[in-house]
């Protein structure tokens, strides 16, 4: 399995990159060469082995839900690049 | 008196014996600061004031007669991705090079309450992504063994700092071996602790199955003191264990007579420097001088975990940086017309190369068509590596094995080969895999450079494993050395 440029493209644009096109080439030989190495896990049959995604065992935390005071406004948007009356400010999304 | 050469526990007598104030020491870890870090350039943000505002209120404590608590007084520092109030935590990238969090890590808050005087924040691989701080977007920290080398990483600052005697003891992070390996690389003693022992509330995410945070210190004891302060359970952690938690000094000083300790074949393999395979073997025959039984045993699985790592951090990654948009928080591109381009733009000037190499490797991963044959593969081999562990700790006390293949390396020799640095983690990822707690510590020297012996054990062992390094260094002492610097 190997990864074309245009793939490469695909994923920086999945990943919101914009990335120049000796970026581009870079990575798509050093991602082939990480993937090459991965294959290696291709040797293990693992049809009856269970993933693991978490190393213990994981239950659902719950509280109450009682209303608990939030972080103030003021200190939330302080660190906003752009802040307006308090909320955050973008350029046009539509 | 060198107060900057000194263990927290023997410092905490001397403040309690009126012999120093903690002004005095923390002003020692200033002026040494001033000192050597033109060379080790370990720090990113300093903050004296506040550490000697601390130090005061401690002195007065003291004076008026009330005791105080093993960590008040103790001046440390942060690794720069551990969220201060009020104080810049940068992760060492351009993205957050502006960003003052506004609540305090739960460790911080922990280590407030104890009484320890703030130096500063720590530099780091950008995002504790790298092996050797070389990927810190502001400056490399230096080794202070040598300083044509790396310290490791990504805590790279965090254990230069500990070495040279610019803090006490810090905290790191570890995800593959971000603690251990620049332990071993420094020559001081850093503990990854069991997954979910310390809570991650106010750790900058890198990969949520994988980081931990842990110490690093002088000496062992020193390092069951700080866990004692940072380890518990935190309801702001939902992956925090909810159990008991133990005195981590409790079998500090007892006998590991007829103990079974399994050293993995596979850890003492394939390159493998000699001069860490000599200490290696010297420190086996220190621990079966202290009446353990040292067997060779097999975690068969172990050539895949750096695959796995490969894998699944970088998928974990991909996704808890998806946050880095330049909306919140740090750093945004000028000039962008629209939301998207701005997004793109922002992560593109914001990331470093290492962080958008493993971003792009984990989101091919995660993507459709390819998460099976990658992401869901890596987590079922996940399973096996874990299982190894399962079974070589139904035979062993704990394992023994070098925290890294080699000594530390000069800068810029493994910047090329992304696969090369990597391999520098190899002995260390499975930990992070299968979850369990691993110490590393110094065990002895090669061509003048210290040499990392880890000790695993299972989940939730650090006080076993806390009492055979106790009785390892004990032995040997040679976590007593330190670098020369400025001298």
């Amino acid at each position: 399995m190997s990864l074309t440029k245009a793939e490469v493209e695909h994923v920086a644009m999945l990943a919101r990159l914009a990335l120049t096109d000796d970026e581009v080439a870079m990575y798509t030989t050093q991602l082939n060469a990480i993937l090459d190495y991965a294959q290696r896990l291709e040797a293990l049959d693992t049809s009856a082995v269970a993933p693991t995604a978490h190393v213990f065992p994981l239950h659902n935390v719950f509280r109450d839900d009682v209303v608990r005071p939030s972080m103030e406004q003021a200190k939330i948007v302080a660190n906003a690049p752009e802040e307006e009356d308090g909320f955050f400010r973008v350029p046009r999304i539509v | 008196m060198k107060l900057f050469a000194k263990p927290a526990h023997e410092l905490h007598g001397l403040l309690v014996q009126k012999e120093i104030t903690a002004t005095e020491l923390v002003e020692a870890h200033l002026g040494r600061i001033d000192t050597v870090e033109p060379q080790v350039q370990a720090y990113m943000t300093r903050t004296a004031e506040a550490a000697l505002a601390e130090a005061q209120r401690v002195d007065a404590k003291v004076a008026a007669g009330e005791a105080i608590g093993p960590l008040e007084g103790i001046p440390m520092a942060l690794k720069d991705n551990l969220c201060t109030d009020g104080i810049k935590t940068t992760c060492s990238s351009k993205m957050l090079h502006n960003f003052v969090p506004p609540y305090d890590a739960t460790v911080v808050k922990k280590l407030k309450e104890a009484g320890a005087p703030l130096l500063g924040k720590l530099n780091m691989d950008e995002f504790a992504m790298g092996s050797s701080t070389e990927n810190s977007h502001f400056f490399p920290t230096k080794n202070p063994w040598d300083l044509n080398c790396v310290p490791g990483g990504s805590s790279g600052g965090a254990a230069a700092a500990v070495a040279a005697g610019e803090a006490v003891f810090s905290l790191g992070s570890d995800t593959g071996g971000s603690i251990r390996q620049p332990a071993a690389f420094c020559g001081v003693v850093g503990m990854k602790p069991t997954y979910g022992a310390v809570s991650r509330y106010g750790l900058v995410a890198f990969a949520s199955s994988l980081d931990q945070i842990g110490p690093f210190t002088r000496d062992v004891r020193d390092c069951a003191l700080v866990m004692n302060a940072i380890a518990g359970h935190d309801p702001l952690d939902s992956t925090s264990a909810p159990v008991a938690y133990p005195d981590y000094t409790a079998l500090l000083g007892q006998s590991i007579k007829g103990w079974k300790i399994g050293v993995p074949k596979e850890y003492m393999g394939e390159g493998l420097e000699p001069g860490v395979a000599a200490v290696i073997d010297k420190a086996l025959q220190v621990f079966c001088d202290l009446g353990a039984e040292v067997q060779e045993c097999t975690l068969p699985h172990t050539e895949y975990a750096l695959p796995v790592y490969y894998l699944i951090a970088p998928a974990e990654a991909s996704s808890n940086l998806a946050r880095y948009d330049g909306v919140r928080y740090g750093y945004r591109a000028e000039g962008a017309d629209d939301i998207v381009e701005m997004f793109k733009k922002t992560r593109a000037e914001g990331f470093g190369a290492e962080v958008k190499r493993r971003i792009m490797l984990g989101t091919y991963a995660l993507s459709s068509g390819y998460y099976d044959a990658y992401y869901l593969k890596a987590q079922k081999v996940r399973t096996l590596i874990k299982q190894d562990f399962d079974q070589a700790f139904e035979r062993f006390d704990l394992i023994l094995s070098p925290t890294s293949p080699t000594v530390a390396f000069p800068f810029g020799s493994r910047t090329d080969n992304p696969l090369a640095m990597y391999l520098s983690d190899v002995c260390t990822l499975s930990a992070n895999l299968a979850g369990i707690p691993g110490l590393s510590i110094n065990g002895g020297f090669a061509g003048g450079m210290p040499v990392g012996l880890q000790l695993m054990g299972k989940a939730f062992d650090e006080p076993r494993l806390l009492q055979a390094a106790y009785a390892f260094e004990q032995e040997t002492g040679y976590h007593r050395q330190m670098p020369q610097l400025g001298e």
